[in-house]
């Protein structure tokens, strides 16, 4: 009884959100599973699984399903890996240390699809983009980025546009710090490798966690920076599954196989979620 | 705070009541960011200040998004919108499904002032769909002091052949100066509106009469094969991700000798605004190998009328003011002639003072009037369209072959490989739309 109230109470609110999520998704399963083309009004009927044969048996799947999850891998090893050094770097007082600190989280705040177009017209472009002026400078051939290292171009943009995030959370999380902790390890002796590695990092767990968590969310569906720097290309280089759904379903107005690409990537979501849950909990646990 | 709600509640009910005594139509016109169109929603004013009881609400969009969301209204029957810009490619396709309003117009906008090529384009069996805002075709744009200095005359209707000779003289990668730019970025309105027209140029199709793709068929090797040798000797690098704002970026700061693209680029080339080679520009057709069929495109932004809207007659009102000579004439008045939206009317090319203001007036004209989208390949085809085949599975088709040929031109696949894929997933598309019963 005394359980009961509360759990009415909460009812209505859990309800709601139950709703909230079970409705699109049952939207989604009824449409890839019948024939749903919006230019084609006259073709309908339930056809089973044959959105889904045809999402699979796209010739570009495999790849896209594997730049997938290099461009998620690769991009929070880099933004936790540099965002925990650069964090530790300004976390110490030092002249100047506001604007650096507004420096470094400003790419944040650039838009993606500008951010792409910044990297491949300024940065990367083999004629007149920085880079190349430096490879001229020192009498080499520039390098194509966006031909030659497709992925890895889009890997440094997305890089470059998510590092300021996981600064910001790493520099946050060294605030709160025990200043009295520290300074009874350094009583005892310890040297700084020693207090990153039974101080600092224990500490940061937790916001590493959050870090790769939002990350992940958001890298799946990773798609301006892609349709902008190289539409895919060249061949499916640097086509990733929502740019592969995209480019089935949006460009052919075909909802149903939409759809179906849609449940996949839920799937392929819920898979890489559990992996990195997995990894990040033994961390919390300890 | 109880009392301000209050009071404008009351406000917001009296205002309504209002308007619903005035009969005001509100026009929702979705439209492209373009610069003309931007233009038109300034002058709109104009239209507003005649027509009192029109009210214009604009849904301003980038052309993919624009794509996308009337795409998806009209095939649902959402009813969001009273105005479309559409293209060429969508035009005959819905016209045929009776999705939009036949347009018919007085003896006073002169229908038969329009260029033939772009009331062709626009039209279903003689019945007009939706009129042509603005019009371009395909040209080539070349630096005449780089071929003089080679000492080449550019014929005004050079050959492939001519073409590849003029690169390879002026390409001069030391100095920063490129042969030739084209088009390599992957997607059916980037790489492969240009493609296409080689490739018709070389006697190929997109699909024979029975609708089996032809990607493998020699027109297609020839052609490819020639467009990776060409850019990969007397091109830029980084061509696989250049479309036609890369090269426009190129093209003005000196970089390339030739250019082959849409017309509307030159009125952005030879503005010493933008341009640093403004006064070095000369324009000629696009080059031809085999036939001249095709050899050029044709594209308008065009504006249509859902059926079943309950606003025709305002509608109409607007669509026939906005494409027509007045219009035009606003545009001048305002802006100067070298801004007026071009490629629509015979009256514009007759004006002498358009003639001066905009130095590529003939050979925009030229490369308009010798495009015909239902017979611009040197096989009969089956479908209506230059640089496109006005189906629906063409955007998706044409994406991945765009991808393909990007990939054969990084020097990541080779041109039998990629024109086998192409080939592969066009079929794939082909049998899932139902074409092979």
């Amino acid at each position: 009884m005394n359980r009961f109230i509360p759990r009415a109470l909460m009812a209505p609110a859990v309800v709601t959100l139950f709703l909230w999520m079970i409705v699109p998704l049952v939207m989604t399963i009824y449409f890839s599973v019948i024939r749903y083309n919006l230019m084609q009004p006259d073709q309908s009927g339930f056809i089973g699984l044959e959105n889904f044969e045809y999402f699979v048996t796209d010739p570009s799947f495999g790849t896209a399903v594997m730049n997938t999850l290099l461009l998620l891998g690769s991009v929070i090893l880099i933004t936790v890996v540099l965002g925990t050094l650069i964090a530790l770097l300004i976390d110490e007082p030092f002249p100047g240390r506001g604007l650096v600190r507004i420096l470094l989280i400003s790419p944040f705040f650039v838009m993606p699809t500008v951010n792409a177009l910044l990297w491949k017209h300024m940065m990367m472009n083999p004629i007149y983009g920085v880079l190349a002026q430096v490879w001229i400078f020192f009498g080499g051939t520039p390098v194509d980025w966006l031909t030659d290292f497709p992925l890895f171009s889009v890997i440094i943009i997305v890089s470059w546009q998510w590092l300021p995030f996981a600064t910001l959370i790493f520099i946050t999380s060294l605030q709160s710090m025990n200043r009295e902790q520290l300074e009874a390890s350094r009583m005892d002796g310890a040297n700084y490798l020693q207090q990153l590695r039974y101080l600092y990092l224990p500490h940061m767990a937790r916001s590493v966690a959050v870090v790769v968590m939002i990350e992940m969310i958001f890298l799946l569906s990773v798609f301006a920076e892609i349709y902008t720097t190289t539409g895919g290309g060249p061949g499916d280089a640097s086509t990733n599954v929502a740019f592969l759904i995209f480019k089935q379903a949006l460009l052919n107005f075909d909802a149903g196989v939409a759809s179906a690409g849609a449940l996949f990537a839920v799937v392929l979501a819920n898979i890489a979620a559990v992996f990195l849950i997995r990894m990040v909990g033994k961390n919390l646990d300890k | 705070m109880k009392l301000t709600t209050r009071l404008s509640l009351s406000a917001a009910l009296v205002m309504s009541l209002c308007g619903a005594s005035h009969a005001e139509t509100e026009l929702v016109v979705a439209t492209v960011n373009n610069g003309h169109m931007i233009e038109m929603q300034k002058l709109s004013k104009n239209f507003e200040q005649a027509n009192p009881d029109i009210k214009l609400k604009w849904v301003t969009l980038e052309e993919g998004v624009l794509r996308q969301r009337v795409t998806t209204d009209i095939a649902t029957k959402g009813g969001q919108f009273d105005v479309m810009t559409i293209g060429m490619y969508e035009t005959p396709i819905w016209g045929k499904k009776g999705w939009l309003q036949e347009l018919k117009t007085d003896a006073k906008y002169d229908a038969d002032d329009i260029l033939p090529a772009m009331r062709n384009g626009l039209s279903v069996d003689g019945k007009m769909f939706a009129v042509p805002f603005y019009g371009e075709s395909s040209m080539l744009m070349y630096r005449k002091d780089l071929a003089d200095k080679a000492g080449i005359k550019v014929a005004d209707k050079p050959t492939w052949t001519d073409i590849k000779a003029l690169a390879a003289k002026i390409h001069d990668p030391k100095n920063g100066v490129y042969g030739i730019c084209l088009r390599g970025k992957p997607g059916w309105g980037d790489n492969m509106a240009f493609l296409t027209t080689l490739v018709n140029t070389n006697g190929g199709q997109w699909f024979d009469t029975s609708w089996k793709p032809q990607l493998e068929s020699q027109p297609w090797k020839d052609s490819i094969n020639f467009y990776v040798d060409l850019l990969k000797n007397y091109g830029p690098p980084g061509s696989s991700a250049n479309s036609f704002n890369e090269i426009l970026a190129l093209y003005n700061e000196g970089k390339c000798g030739m250019w082959i693209d849409a017309t509307i680029a030159a009125s952005f080339i030879t503005d010493p605004k933008q341009s640093k080679v403004a006064d070095k520009v000369a324009f000629a057709q696009a080059p031809t190998a085999v036939t001249p069929k095709g050899a050029n495109w044709l594209w308008a932004w065009a504006l249509a009328i859902p059926s079943g809207s309950k606003k025709v007659d305002a509608a109409s009102k607007f669509v026939t003011w906005a494409t027509s000579k007045e219009y035009i004439e606003l545009v001048a008045k305002t802006n100067g002639w070298a801004h007026v939206p071009t490629g629509t009317r015979k009256s514009t090319y007759a004006n002498p003072e358009f003639q001066k203001a905009a130095k590529f007036a003939a050979a925009e004209k030229a490369a308009i009037d010798s495009a015909n989208p239902s017979d611009s390949t040197l096989p009969k085809s089956p479908y209506v369209g230059v640089q496109f085949a006005a189906i629906p599975e063409f955007q998706a088709i044409g994406a991945t072959v765009g991808q393909e040929m990007s990939a054969a031109l990084a020097g990541k696949k080779s041109v039998d490989a990629a024109l086998k894929a192409s080939q592969v997933a066009a079929e794939r598309e082909m049998k899932k739309a139902g074409y092979y019963k």
